[in-house]
């Protein structure tokens, strides 16, 4: 259900307190040790091959979480984002750069080149279709929606099980905004089972 | 080196004999929900993590313009088809080597099916 902007405003102003308080992201913290932690053994423990294969891997999720972080910046800039909801957009776009941190000092220490971030105009997101707030939000939900089926289609892929673990945490993390995303717009709780690939 | 070859020798059997085996029908409204798997990285009109969908079908692989595809996309020989498509979303990274495109697959021939069928609808140009 795509709300109005009036009600949505109600909404969002009594959702404040799950918006900006408990309901915010903690797992990129986590993650962070993760992928610090797994990179020191990654060297003695991985094969020339998986380790080039994990460090495509890992640059694709770097490129969605440099995509992210620049979205919301759209965001933020955007004007159309009351204080409360400015506040969430900032507080993901935080979880995104921590991400990003992480992933691009892993990539590093396997050997790899991390991809470098794009332009806002490089990204050629479809900023006229933005004309208030519940689009905005609907164009972030879209993005974490799809960076988590991005996540649970790359983490099988990984060839060094801790690395694994760690995409997993960032899925978290990134399943969470989505689920707050939709909770915002007055959408209904997902009705399906598993996110992603259907097992 | 061996994959990629059984790869490439899978696909140009396919090729020569003008039809891979017999695919399900697909279902385009589950198929634009399956889509939802890809649109982390893909989109039907703009390139961004991967290359745009738009224009799908017909196409070489690796020939959109803008996008920085790997050497092993470049190279491939694949043009986009039903066929092509469906022998290649069953392992994208055993199909091409070295693709860029860090996704496991659609394992499922009916998933395959409904996301193909809706591709044939949303990507004509």
């Amino acid at each position: 259900m795509l709300l109005l902007p009036s009600k949505a405003s109600t909404l969002l102003a009594s959702r404040r307190s799950l918006l900006t308080g408990s309901g915010r992201a903690v797992l990129s913290a986590t993650a962070v040790g993760l992928l610090v932690g797994c990179t020191a053994k990654a060297g003695t423990m991985q094969t020339a091959d998986t380790s080039k294969s994990d460090v495509d891997i890992l640059n694709t999720a770097l490129a969605l979480e440099y995509e992210g972080i620049a979205a919301y910046q759209v965001g933020a800039e955007s004007g159309l984002l009351q204080p409360p909801v400015l506040k969430l957009a900032v507080g993901f776009q935080s979880d995104h750069k921590q991400h990003a941190e992480a992933l691009a000092k892993a990539i590093t220490k396997l050997g790899g080149m991390p991809v470098q971030s794009k332009t806002a105009a490089e990204y050629n997101f479809p900023t006229s279709t933005l004309k208030n707030q519940t689009d905005v939000l609907r164009f972030a939900a879209g993005l974490e929606e799809g960076a988590v089926n991005a996540y649970a289609g790359a983490i099988p892929l990984f060839g060094d099980k801790t690395l694994a673990g760690a995409g997993a945490s960032i899925l978290g993390s990134e399943s969470m905004h989505w689920a707050i995303l939709r909770y915002a717009l007055g959408d209904q709780p997902p009705t399906v089972a598993f996110v992603g690939q259907a097992y | 080196m061996l994959k990629h070859s059984v790869g490439r020798l899978a696909l140009a059997f396919l090729l020569i004999a003008g039809a891979g085996p017999a695919r399900a029908e697909g279902d385009v409204v589950k198929g634009e929900q399956i889509y939802h798997r890809c649109q982390g990285c893909h989109s039907i009109d703009r390139n961004r993590i991967g290359p745009m969908h738009k224009g799908l079908f017909g196409r070489p692989a690796g020939s959109v313009p803008g996008f920085d595809y790997s050497a092993a996309m470049k190279n491939s020989g694949i043009v986009w088809s039903a066929t092509t498509l469906d022998l290649f979303l069953q392992g994208p990274r055993q199909m091409v080597p070295g693709t860029k495109m860090t996704f496991v697959g659609v394992p499922k021939a009916q998933d395959r099916a409904d996301l193909i069928a809706y591709l044939e609808v949303a990507t004509k140009p």
